[in-house]
């Protein structure tokens, strides 16, 4: 699989316990590459465990009392830049996934997920990419669509996305790993995670109508 | 063309709706003279309690307005809940509160007097009947916080004999203003003298009774509000009990068939989404949009073979004939992938463009060879193939067997 020498470092926040318990159990028993450092119940829990421990990565529930997990986004970020966030939630709205990567994850995935797929999930956002599953990537399509009648854009810069960036959020939505992308578009799986990650900066920096409604519905901005 | 994605919901969330507004006037409980009142304005407008005091004086000196407008807000501004924090008043404070009151009872006077010897008679009983009905709504205001402590709901009047003598003192007071105002008013002949002395009367009554009035009212309302709940609650239950509890037994039963628990959990949490975003696709209407459609479709196909279908819509329209052929095409696609690639999971994705919809419906499955499709299996060249091209639409294959199985389909919109 990966280069890795020492295993990923991770941090759970969910106000689920047996959740938790869940995955913790899940990926100390299917992998080397991950090691689960700490976990917290609630967003006060989770600032202090975070800043203790220092993880590589957050897994962040995005429902929780107090705000959730923006909230905790909020506190740690400005602090701890290194740590990256991945959001795992059971919610599908759109406010909510998108609120959550305005907030500064580096990735949306729901708990649905296969603990295989949720292990690569981790070991990629340690790694700096970005992690987009299929319904967050259709609605950042569908929130930078063309559509008549739509705010003029102010910033082409970070309100469009390349003809190329496109190409793959769909390949995405559809289904596709990094790889099958980069052989389906004729590239190298680095420049596909690089078009991600230039997905990922629009939707946090963008300023377009849809995004900041969904991110301004959950007090974002 | 509406821009939604499946899953958008316009939903408000309810955390963002608090403290948007400024919080409404509350009498203050702790640190008041008479009700409250000056020091539940001055909480409100963030000033000092001195100078709505000092206010509600000096308009009292014109013709009583202070009076009134006091007697108002007294009526119709609740008192603060129990629990609420006071701020307990100086003894400073209080002392300048009682001379402003003086001060403003003095300038009643005076300006009633000043305003002639005849309407100096009417004011004099009158501002007796007042204090009167003073001491009778602020017994009642008592009363209320003794019921808010005790969680006790009935009792207009507080316990206690004092509570009695203050409340039969405050109705002598005000039959004692009536009754001079009438005394006064002797001489004009005895019709009007009757209609007078009934219309004061009654005027006595409503003044002493508004507490009862407005205790109803509340009651009233609070009972409406109760029953609203218990009627949501109800609902919500009922619902978690067909749905919900019903599908846990079944599990429970099932557990030794994990298929089987898988389609069940399944299909109960796209019918919890449905119902708690919702959506409102029930099993017997027809969707009418596009994502519904899909939405339905893979719905059943999710039911029916026990696997996921993970689906994404981008952007939405209403159905038309063509659309609903290639919705049915794709659901063809997708009962194909669940049959025959040995998945646990398919992905589904639609985009709405101006002038074409695209489904593709995709597996990681077995994948086949076209070229050896036996000649009696229909599925593919009838359901998909003669179906898309009937609407004048395209459908595109590509799979490698042992890589999985991807169908394209593709339909241009007609109109708009």
């Amino acid at each position: 699989m990966t280069g890795r020498e020492t295993p990923v470092r991770v941090f759970l926040v969910d106000d689920h316990a047996l959740f938790r318990a869940g995955v913790r159990a899940e990926l100390d028993s299917i992998t080397d590459e991950i090691d689960v450092v700490g976990e917290a119940g609630s967003v006060g829990e989770a600032v202090v465990g975070i800043n203790h421990v220092r993880p590589d990565v957050v897994l962040l529930d995005v429902h929780m009392p107090d705000g959730g997990g923006a909230e905790v986004l909020r506190q740690v970020r400005t602090s701890l830049p290194e740590v990256v966030f991945l959001a795992l939630s059971v919610s599908d709205a759109a406010e909510d996934v998108i609120a959550v990567i305005r907030a500064g994850a580096r990735g949306y995935v729901t708990k649905t997920i296969s603990s295989q797929e949720l292990v690569r999930a981790v070991v990629r956002v340690a790694e700096g990419d970005a992690v987009f599953s299929p319904r967050l990537a259709g609605f950042v399509l569908d929130a930078f669509a063309d559509r008549p009648g739509a705010a003029p854009i102010s910033d082409p810069e970070l309100d469009l996305l390349t003809p190329r960036e496109r190409d793959v959020l769909r390949l995405l939505a559809r289904g596709y790993a990094y790889k099958e992308i980069a052989s389906e578009l004729f590239i190298s799986v680095k420049t596909v995670e690089t078009h991600v990650s230039s997905v990922l900066r629009k939707t946090q920096l963008s300023n377009r109508y849809e995004l900041s409604r969904w991110a301004s519905d959950r007090r974002l901005v | 063309m509406t821009a939604q994605v499946v899953e958008t919901v316009d939903r408000q969330p309810t955390a963002a709706r608090q403290s948007r507004y400024p919080e409404p006037v509350r009498r203050r409980r702790g640190g008041r003279v008479v009700a409250g009142v000056a020091g539940g304005v001055a909480d409100h407008l963030g000033v000092d309690v001195f100078w709505v005091r000092a206010v509600f004086a000096a308009l009292t000196a014109l013709n009583g307005v202070g009076v009134v407008a006091y007697g108002l807000l007294w009526l119709f501004v609740p008192q603060r809940e129990v629990d609420a924090p006071e701020r307990p008043s100086g003894s400073k404070e209080r002392q300048q509160a009682l001379g402003l009151v003086a001060l403003g009872i003095g300038a009643a006077v005076i300006s009633g007097l000043m305003s002639g010897p005849v309407s100096g008679w009417i004011v004099g009983p009158l501002a007796v009947a007042l204090v009167g009905a003073a001491v009778v709504w602020r017994e009642a205001d008592e009363a209320q916080r003794r019921r808010w402590r005790d969680g006790a709901r009935s009792g207009l009047l507080g316990s206690g004999r004092s509570a009695v003598v203050r409340v039969l003192a405050g109705v002598a007071l005000v039959a004692i203003g009536i009754g001079v105002l009438l005394v006064n008013s002797y001489g004009i002949d005895q019709l009007r003298f009757a209609l007078l002395a009934v219309v004061a009367t009654l005027g006595g009554v409503a003044v002493l009774t508004v507490p009862l009035w407005i205790k109803l009212i509340n009651d009233l309302g609070e009972e409406r509000r109760v029953r609203i709940r218990t009627e949501e609650r109800a609902e919500i239950a009922a619902h978690l009990h067909d749905s919900v509890l019903q599908t846990l037994a079944l599990i429970q039963k099932q557990s030794e068939n994990p298929r089987e628990v898988k389609r069940l959990a399944r299909g109960q949490e796209r019918q919890l989404r449905e119902w708690l975003y919702g959506r409102n696709v029930e099993d017997n209407t027809q969707p009418t949009t596009l994502s519904a459609a899909i939405a339905k479709a893979s719905g059943e196909v999710e039911d029916h073979f026990a696997l996921t279908v993970q689906q994404v819509v981008v952007g939405d329209c209403e159905l038309d004939p063509n659309l609903l052929a290639l919705i049915q095409a794709a659901r063809e696609a997708m009962v194909n992938a669940a049959k025959h690639a040995g998945v646990g999971e398919i992905s589904v994705y639609g985009e709405v463009e101006p002038e074409r919809v695209t489904v593709f419906v995709r597996d990681r499955g077995k994948g086949f060879d076209p070229d050896t499709v036996p000649e009696d299996r229909h599925g593919l060249a009838d359901s998909i193939r003669g179906r898309m091209d009937r609407h004048g639409g395209e459908v595109r294959l590509r799979t490698t067997p042992g890589e999985g199985t991807e169908v394209q389909l593709c339909m241009p919109r007609s109109g708009n």
